[in-house]
């Protein structure tokens, strides 16, 4: 009867599963060292990340699982739903010990809620590519600050790097304070210690604004408005595909000044 | 850029609005070193209009002059409007200063005709070139081929833009004729059909030799309206069908008759368009793409319209009841597809999920069917059939009630909202 806690990243997560295999153990829980205590008398183990063991439960999941499945877990696990590593660690078990095409066993309560989690997290990834909304500064720095529900701004970084490659861009995670920064074929992290944004809808400085900048979000206002159906109107549809918390992201849903 | 290029975007949207194609998918198209933008298999919608449409592409027309006088347009050179024409390299601008702020997809482009088919088609593929060849833009094109223009200028545009698509608007010859003389039947078919052809010799090429040049990689579409002349359901889903199969169109897409030109005594008098028929037809055309069925069992010649109060799916089962309850234990993926309730997705995971143990109701309902519709039409596990006590008209009469009152409650008043309905423009070709 042990709960093993862990630094609350993914490769610790995974340290403390290399460690519960190691000691034959079956933990009772794994959690976060710094979430809310919830257990009271049970023995409690810290386990130190460390990056080989991660690795080897890491190779050893890319073994078992299929193709287009082999981010599952990872994405599962970017849910932050509380209990989810259980729910990982139960399937690991089972598929360690040789259950074949596990993911797919829709029917188990572990595996469909873990398919669900991981496409909720993809689902929100999915919109880091939709609902970016980049400012032009005068430095030629094309710049977006939001904030996802996940930490999803890792899984987008290909799309963009592919995309707009000519540019240089800045995402920004307004919550959890960091970035990705492109420019001159690389892509870095980075945290911004001076804030010329706000931050809370990653409004970049009038005055750090390119002079084009205006005209554009202008235009683009304009050709939302226009090309709307009046008569069609369903806000509830609207707001289904294009939640509010969005919203002050867009360009196209600011009051013109 | 200044403000008498937003005075033009505004027209030229709003001329554009109706124009019914958006997605921005089917295609890939890598970037280019150094340059900007690619397309993904599937288009992303970067936003959503207050009337819930996808934004994914900019979707413009060059210009809303028109020198035909098509009775269904609103753009025909009767009608007295505010006109206006963009240049081309005022929409390349737009459409790369859009497209580096992640706002679209890429460019949507048709127009009115100006002078000619050939003159306008040249400045429309002029863009798309520039864009291209100036600008590196590996994002999404999709043009509209204007009818009549030369197989010259179709086949550059195929080489610069991802999507084709020539709108066939009305169904039938004779009627197209009544409506727009001006314009003839193999103006339209001529250039589907060469298409058709050429993309399939690029993709044969390309299978060749890797660095062929490829050829409208995204396929071509069309429009059809409806409502506007007096074609059958029927006639609409074969005449589709026949354009997936025979001219090989990746999408074909229905716009319900906006009545733009009440004055014009060819048109039926109807004051609003028909939404729910627009829906049904779209959902035809779904089971057709994704579910696997064929147009003839959508709709037969003793039944030529399409059931207003029930979904396509839902009413071939109830015609069909012999064929069910399905087996979902057992039964294969083409008949799962067909139960009222199931979607594609859950039907896939069906065949997956049951490799593994029976599945109950239970599983279904947590892998996303929809049981109060799917229980008349499946046996699982420990779920009788529910199905000898049910005549196709008892059945039906039962769901439609407990399709929630909500919807109907909803769709009741999108269409009273056209009820007084003053259209604005719907463009087409
Ligand atoms: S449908 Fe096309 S050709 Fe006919 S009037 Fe309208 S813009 Fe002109």
């Amino acid at each position: 009867m042990k709960i093993y806690t862990y630094d609350s990243t993914f490769e610790g997560f995974l340290t403390c599963v290399f460690d519960c295999y190691s000691r034959k153990d079956f933990p009772v829980d794994i959690c976060s060292r710094y979430g809310e205590q919830r257990y009271l008398f049970v023995e409690s183990i810290d386990i130190a990340t460390n990056p080989q063991k991660a690795e080897r439960v890491w190779k050893g999941i890319q073994k078992h699982l299929s193709g287009k499945n082999k981010q599952l877990l990872f994405y599962a696990y970017l849910s932050e739903e509380l209990g989810i590593e259980m729910k990982i660690y139960r399937f690991l078990r089972r598929m360690f010990s040789g259950h074949l095409n596990l993911e797919t066993d829709y029917g188990d309560p572990d595996v469909l809620h873990l398919t669900q989690a991981s496409q909720k997290v993809k689902k929100e990834a999915m919109r880091m590519m939709q609902f970016v909304r980049f400012q032009r500064t005068k430095d030629r720095m094309y710049f977006c600050g939001i904030e996802p529900k996940y930490d999803v701004i890792p899984l987008i970084i290909n799309h963009y790097q592919k995309r707009f490659t000519d540019q240089r861009w800045l995402i920004y995670d307004l919550r959890r304070n960091y970035g990705i920064l492109y420019g001159n074929d690389k892509v870095e992290e980075v945290v911004l210690t001076k804030k010329q944004f706000n931050a809370y809808n990653g409004q970049v400085k009038e005055e750090l604004l390119h002079e084009g900048e205006d005209f554009y979000q202008k235009l683009w206002r304009s050709y939302f408005k226009h090309i709307t159906i009046e008569e069609r109107k369903n806000l509830k549809l609207q707001r289904q595909h294009m939640p509010r918390r969005f919203w002050r992201y867009l360009p196209e849903k600011q009051e013109a000044n | 850029m200044n403000e008498s290029v937003h005075e033009k975007l505004k027209i030229l949207s709003d001329a554009a609005k109706y124009d019914v194609s958006c997605a921005s998918s089917g295609s890939s198209r890598g970037n280019t070193s150094k340059g900007i933008g690619n397309s993904l298999g599937c288009g992303i919608c970067h936003s959503f209009t207050e009337d819930g449409r996808c934004v994914s592409l900019f979707k413009i027309l060059m210009t809303n002059n028109c020198i035909y006088d098509c009775a269904y347009c609103i753009n025909r050179r009767t009608n007295d409007r505010q006109r206006a024409t963009f240049t081309a390299q005022e929409i390349v601008d737009l459409t790369i200063g859009f497209y580096r702020r992640n706002y679209i997809e890429g460019l949507f482009l048709s127009s009115g005709v100006i002078k000619s088919a050939d003159y306008t088609m040249e400045r429309m593929v002029l863009v798309a070139k520039k864009l291209r060849n100036e600008e590196n833009f590996n994002g999404y094109i999709h043009l509209k081929a204007i009818p009549g223009a030369s197989s010259e200028l179709i086949q550059e545009a195929g080489i610069w833009a991802d999507r084709l698509s020539v709108n066939m608007e009305i169904p039938t010859e004779p009627n197209l004729k009544k409506l727009a003389p001006e314009k003839n039947y193999p103006d339209i078919i001529t250039p589907m059909g060469q298409i058709r052809d050429s993309i399939l010799v690029a993709k044969e090429e390309r299978k060749k030799y890797r660095k062929a040049p490829r050829f409208a990689p995204a396929g071509q579409s069309t429009q059809l309206i409806v409502g506007a002349t007096p074609e059958t359901d029927r006639q609409i889903i074969l005449l589709s069908s026949g354009l997936y199969k025979k001219q090989n169109l990746k999408r074909v897409y229905f716009s319900g008759y906006l009545p733009v030109n009440s004055y014009d005594e060819r048109l039926p008098a109807i004051n609003r368009p028909p939404l729910v028929r627009e829906n049904r037809l779209y959902q035809s055309d779904w089971l057709m793409r994704f579910y696997h069925f064929k147009a003839e069992e959508i709709l037969s010649e003793d039944q030529p319209f399409l059931d207003l109060d029930v979904d396509p799916k839902l009413g071939f089962a109830l015609r069909n009841m012999h064929l069910f309850p399905v087996d979902i234990n057992r039964a294969d993926y083409e008949m799962i597809l067909r139960v009222p309730g199931v979607g594609v997705q859950s039907a896939q995971k069906i065949i997956l999920a049951r490799k593994h143990r029976r599945l109950n109701s239970l599983h279904l309902k947590k892998l996303g069917i929809v049981m109060k519709r799917a229980k008349y039409f499946i046996t699982c596990n420990e779920l009788p059939a529910h199905k000898a006590d049910w005549e196709p008209q008892r059945l039906k009469h039962k769901l439609l009630c407990e399709m929630n009152s909500k919807y109907k409650k909803s769709l009741d008043t999108q269409l009273k909202l056209f009820a007084d309905f003053k259209p604005v423009l719907p463009t087409l070709h």
